[in-house]
């Protein structure tokens, strides 16, 4: 019963990381997807931008992984911010299905130019890898340390920020209704780039947070939890923020926990991402508003 | 030198042919009936598994295996497709992506039934190597010897592969051609334009989409099985939601709703792909070959989006659907 507590604490807390970089990167893929129409494709690639920023300032400049997560941060909301207005603003009203195959094609590119700079070898950070915080009743590495620092700083200062201020109020009502929003004298063209760059720069943290809880990682690294963030975003409504923040928390801890033993002897690890898959698919049949949104958004 | 060994480009027309056949596939669906289908690999998966695993482990003649493969992709193309098709686009796009992914999940991490990662060469269990094509190769074998019979020449087993492959195509088409002008076609041409009109015109517009879903699930079934069949080998790994992205390229490289023009745009995406292992010359030799692959994909995207960006209406054939925010 003690191993099985042991083991239960652990799982909540890896829940809770994998939880925080699905909500991060989900809020921002939510809103993009809420003000700008796009299944954004290439979301994945913007993580995987941030991990190997983040390489280039731990490894390349020595820094330490606070300043290269900054630094990682900054240059993914950059990067989006230029896909933004140099390919997708100029290409905008193509439709659904046109706009998600160019930031297919965008995704392939960024991820193939990623692999011939850095190399397909596998990287870590300038961390010690070894070393175990042992705490009682879990034990956490020191990438897992760096993600639960980032998740008790961001992921109130995202929600505050949502709630509070007049830039993340405004984002949430283009997100929610874009015609509206522009006649009560909102931006919309510029809020859109705005969202571009938070979702980007939250992208880079989730990468990041990402590649220092694995450990190691290759340029992959954001394809392969592509398809997690599409859950996310989902089942927390799309363009809905606060669902999206909820549903990574949900989606992260469901997913660890599912392999407690004390739940029937837990599901094996390796069908974590079939559970999130499988879920996906039945969200979109019985509950394609997500669990919070409204069915008038469709 | 590649440039001028014949078996090289044998090899580069089988595999025009087998991405004509799956493309092929994605236009019933895509082109036809107006259904986003990200997940288009899984078919041709589940296709090749279904075979393999039936000649591996079951000793199931080669042709009986090979139908028991395209009845497993229409099984899947039922199961994804019952619940899917009646979402918008972009959700059907997230969930046929989804579906892709589960078949390539289950077929890692199922080792007992899949032969996990290191894929068909492991359907016998460690130690043991499996190999399933061996009545194919026999096949064509005979079938080269024939032909050399018949052209006065020696026929390489490729070349007849590659001949049977684009025959095949070549007969797809023909049969696709007169679809699209049957009743059939128009309705679900109709239904891409605007479902609604087609359902109040009293058709039934999920059995139509269903029909279409399956037709193009069989033809990427028998483009897996004929890729399976010609490589020898596969794994998991092969089947990466990528290779669906090759197919909309094709069909948007051939000319967008061009029926005729899929294996057009099939060969030209083949030599696009094969050809970047040619370009070892000056300045590009500085880049290595595993680099290259990876310039490769890169192209692969870059096209993507050009040609998305500069002929958007081509694509579904149909301004208005893509040009106004739905």
């Amino acid at each position: 019963m003690q191993a099985s507590l042991h083991e239960l604490a652990q799982l909540i807390l890896n829940g809770v990381i994998t939880g925080t970089i699905l909500a991060l990167t989900g809020v921002g893929a939510s809103l993009v997807f809420g003000i700008h129409r796009v299944a954004n494709f290439a979301h994945g690639e913007y993580l995987t931008f941030g991990a190997y920023m983040g390489l280039v300032f731990n490894s390349g400049l020595g820094q330490n992984l606070a300043v290269s997560a900054l630094g990682a941060v900054g240059a993914t909301a950059l990067l989006a911010l230029a896909v933004h207005l140099l390919v997708l603003k100029p290409l905008r009203g193509r439709g659904l299905v046109a706009m998600s195959l160019i930031t297919v094609g965008i995704g392939l590119m960024l991820r193939n130019v990623v692999f011939m700079v850095a190399g397909p070898q596998i990287r870590q950070y300038d961390i010690d890898q070894s070393a175990v915080f042992d705490l009682a009743l879990v034990r956490i590495s020191p990438g897992q340390a760096v993600a639960i620092a980032i998740t008790v700083v961001v992921a109130p200062a995202m929600a505050l920020f949502l709630a509070r201020t007049p830039l993340g109020k405004s984002m949430r009502a283009v997100a929610d209704n874009r015609d509206l929003a522009a006649v009560s004298g909102i931006d919309v063209d510029r809020i859109g780039a705005y969202v571009w760059m938070l979702a980007g720069g939250l992208a880079g943290l989730g990468g990041i947070m990402f590649a220092a809880v694995q450990g190691a990682f290759d340029p992959n690294l954001g394809f392969e939890i592509l398809f997690l963030i599409f859950t996310t975003v989902v089942l927390g409504g799309i363009g809905s923020a606060y669902g999206a923040l909820v549903a990574g928390l949900v989606l992260g801890l469901v997913m660890e926990l599912s392999t407690w033993s004390g739940l029937a002897g837990g599901l094996e690890a390796r069908f974590k991402p079939i559970l999130a898959f499988v879920a996906l698919i039945g969200l979109l049949l019985y509950r394609p508003q997500g669990l919070f949104g409204r069915a008038r958004v469709l | 030198m590649d440039f001028l060994n014949p078996a090289f480009w044998t090899f580069v027309a089988i595999i025009a042919g087998i991405y004509a056949v799956f493309s092929l596939g994605l236009y019933v669906q895509f082109s036809l009936a107006g259904l986003p289908n990200f997940g288009h690999v899984a078919f041709m998966a589940v296709a090749a598994y279904t075979m393999a695993i039936l000649v591996v482990r079951y000793a199931v003649p080669m042709p009986l295996a090979a139908g028991a493969g395209l009845v497993g992709a229409i099984l899947l193309a039922l199961v994804l497709g019952i619940p899917t098709v009646r979402l918008r686009a972009d959700y059907l796009a997230i969930a046929t992506v989804a579906g892709g992914e589960i078949i390539r999940y289950l077929a890692m991490n199922l080792p007992d039934l899949t032969g996990g990662p290191i894929g068909s060469i492991g359907l016998l269990g460690p130690g043991q190597i499996a190999l399933y094509n061996g009545d194919w190769l026999a096949f064509l074998d005979r079938l080269a010897g024939n032909l050399s019979g018949v052209v006065g020449t020696r026929v390489s087993r490729d070349a007849a592969a590659a001949i049977l492959v684009w025959l095949l195509a070549g007969l797809l088409v023909l049969v696709l051609w007169r679809c699209e002008r049957s009743p059939w076609g128009r309705v679900l041409k109709a239904i891409r334009e605007d479902e609604d009109a087609v359902t109040a015109v009293g058709k039934n517009v999920f059995a139509f989409k269903m029909q279409a879903l399956i037709l193009g699930a069989v033809l990427a079934g028998v483009a897996g099985l004929l890729l399976a069949l010609q490589i020898g080998v596969f794994s998991p790994e092969d089947y990466q939601p990528t290779l669906t992205f090759y197919a909309y390229l094709i069909v948007i490289l051939g000319g967008m709703n061009r029926l005729l023009a899929i294996p057009v745009g099939a060969v030209v995406f083949s030599l696009l792909y094969s050809g970047t292992r040619l370009l070892n010359f000056f300045p590009l030799s500085l880049i290595d070959s595993g680099s290259r692959a990876f310039l490769r994909l890169f192209l692969v995207g870059f096209l993507l989006v050009l040609l998305m960006a500069v002929r958007p209406q081509g694509m579904l054939g149909n301004r208005r659907e893509l040009l106004l925010e739905k």
